[in-house]
């Protein structure tokens, strides 16, 4: 048998494939189409400490190999889903990750305060890099010193692990990995959405409701595997690769360069059952290629042959 | 009822004219959940500018065949892929989605009132309560007689009423001007089609009382409530077009 397993510190995941928040809703969304407690982990759609209504329709356009989106953090709040979504999503036999955010550092303490509480949530994924919401998100995860404030804030009361995700939509993302490192998170997943805007040509008209919004999906692969490389050269926690990954193929690059495990975002909209599509095909590989175990091929491209 | 993903097998695809084509497909073992108002979430091969899969509501359900149909406008480069699929291809579908049309209450006048595309789960719909004793009064509206499609299957399920922009044939104007308006009284109203057209149909059963559900095409990804694009702006907040609807009753939309 292969070993598929790796680790954030002492938390064990059984498999390096998760789900990208704001693309698996609370794992139930699925239920029909695959058995979630098989995934490494899902991290669940962003949450706030306030409920949030979001953005305006039209909240996505399609592009060429991608899609852009403007959701801003649509949820019901931490009160809700503490009541509500919690209870239920405690029969999954995987790793639960809330998507923390906040429009002030102090919303994101409070919430993690809060998460931290909560005995079935072994760690958060902290979102500083959305892009489509008016104050927080993304202006936090695009400023190096509000990066290391709201890391360390969040560290001081969260005692789980914490995960910090990054933007693309810098000019140098290992700095950003390395102020979070510094600053005590157990690992980063990046990239969120790479921040982009499309115009209707037949309406005249900006397609998403916010003119810009985060694009998705293949496009933003090979920037987002340059980025994880870059990363995982440069910061000891393990990296967690995000961006564009359709097929077993797509996140077997961002292993062999690098990170420890991957999440599946837009390719769910497509295809509800590419999480476990990837994960099989992970597997089929390594038994292939002779590998007993995930971690020898993790980083794999950096080796000299 | 369970979501699933299948392929499924093209047993005919039959185009109507220039901009519609029907695709009938073999259902898999357990079609008769199909509920009228759903749509399926299909993947188009073969058309590299093509994403996301494109929803399509469930035109027409044969349960002694075991077929289904889909009624499909050719609005991009998409849905002109689809249609150039042949017998025996496969499709690939998550389906059945989204809730269904509610059935009307005992001796309720019932009128379906569709506009283009917007015809398309109207066909469902109708010949579903005739099967429970209905014969709803139809008003399809199309640009011209030319772009006609699907009448002799109307016909099948209600009187059937035409309204033309250019009044080549049945009553000229929208099917918001068409004289049964003024002649006939219902007490329930089923309507797909532009926004505009079901804005106008929602508006009036608003001010005469008549119940009214309309079936909405908002933009989506997904097609199952995870990725939250195709909200509309309820009076419970923002709902889910795909999950919460296609189908709403007008008094809960924020129109």
């Amino acid at each position: 048998m292969v070993n598929l397993g790796f680790s954030i510190g002492d938390l064990h995941f059984k498999n390096p494939v998760l789900t990208a928040s704001g693309t698996f809703g609370y794992g139930s969304e699925f239920d029909d189409f695959l058995e979630v407690s098989r995934l490494g982990g899902i991290v669940l759609k962003g949450t706030t400490l306030e409920p949030r209504e979001g953005n305006q329709y039209p909240r996505m356009a399609e592009t060429p190999s991608g899609m852009l989106n403007t959701v801003g953090l649509q949820n019901k709040g931490v009160d809700y889903f503490e009541e509500f979504i919690y209870p239920r999503i405690l029969e999954y036999d995987t790793n639960i990750i809330v998507n923390i955010n906040g429009s002030f550092i102090e919303e994101y303490v409070a919430l993690a305060e809060r998460i931290n509480n909560l005995e079935k949530i072994p760690a958060v994924e902290l979102n500083i890099s959305c892009p489509n919401v008016k104050m927080g998100g993304m202006a936090f995860g695009t400023n190096l010193d509000s990066a290391r404030e709201v890391t360390r804030e969040v560290r001081a009361v969260y005692s789980k692990k914490l995960i910090v995700k990054l933007s693309p939509n810098v000019t140098n993302i290992v700095d950003f990995a390395r102020v979070c490192e510094e600053e005590g998170a157990d690992s980063v997943s990046l990239i969120n959405t790479l921040l982009g805007m499309s115009v209707d040509v037949a309406k005249m008209r900006p397609s998403l409701s916010t003119i810009t919004g985060g694009l998705s999906g293949p496009a933003i692969k090979p920037v987002a595997l340059r980025m994880v490389w870059q990363v995982a050269n440069a910061v000891r926690i393990p990296v967690i690769g995000i961006g564009g990954i359709m097929s077993a193929s797509d996140a077997l690059e961002f292993l062999l360069a690098g990170a420890s495990a991957v999440q599946i975002g837009t390719a769910s909209f497509i295809d509800p059952q590419a999480s476990v599509k990837v994960l099989e095909g992970i597997e089929n590989y390594l038994v292939k290629m002779g590998f007993s175990d995930i971690k020898d091929i993790v980083g794999y491209i950096n080796r000299s042959v | 009822m369970a979501k699933r993903i299948n392929d499924l097998k093209v047993i005919e695809n039959k185009r109507l004219n220039n901009d519609f084509f029907i695709l009938e497909l073999a259902g898999d073992n357990k079609i008769d959940d199909f509920k009228p108002g759903q749509f399926a979430q299909v993947r188009v091969d073969g058309s590299p500018e093509t994403f996301l899969r494109r929803p399509i509501s469930i035109h027409d359900v044969d349960y002694d065949k075991n077929t289904f149909k889909l009624l499909i406008q050719i609005a991009g480069p998409g849905t002109r892929t689809l249609s150039k699929l042949g017998n025996g291809d496969t499709l690939n579908l998550v389906y059945p989605l989204g809730n269904s049309f509610s059935l009307p209450k005992k001796d309720e006048k019932v009128l379906l009132v569709g506009g283009g595309c917007g015809i398309a789960p109207l066909l469902f719909l109708g010949k579903y309560i005739k099967s429970n004793g209905y014969i709803p009064d139809i008003i399809l509206g199309f640009r011209n007689s030319e772009r006609i499609i699907e009448f002799e299957e109307y016909l099948k399920i209600g009187n059937v009423f035409i309204t033309t922009e250019d009044g080549s044939m049945g009553e000229k104007g929208y099917v918001t001007s068409h004289t049964v308006f003024s002649t006939r009284r219902y007490d329930r109203i089923y309507c797909c089609g532009p926004d505009s057209m079901m804005k106008a149909i929602s508006g009036y059963c608003k001010k005469a009382n008549i119940i009214c559900e309309v079936s909405l095409e908002n933009l989506m990804a997904c097609g199952i409530g995870a990725c939250l694009c195709c909200i509309v702006d309820s009076v419970k907040g923002n709902l889910c077009t795909c999950i919460d609807g296609p189908v709403f009753n007008v008094n809960d939309l924020k129109w």
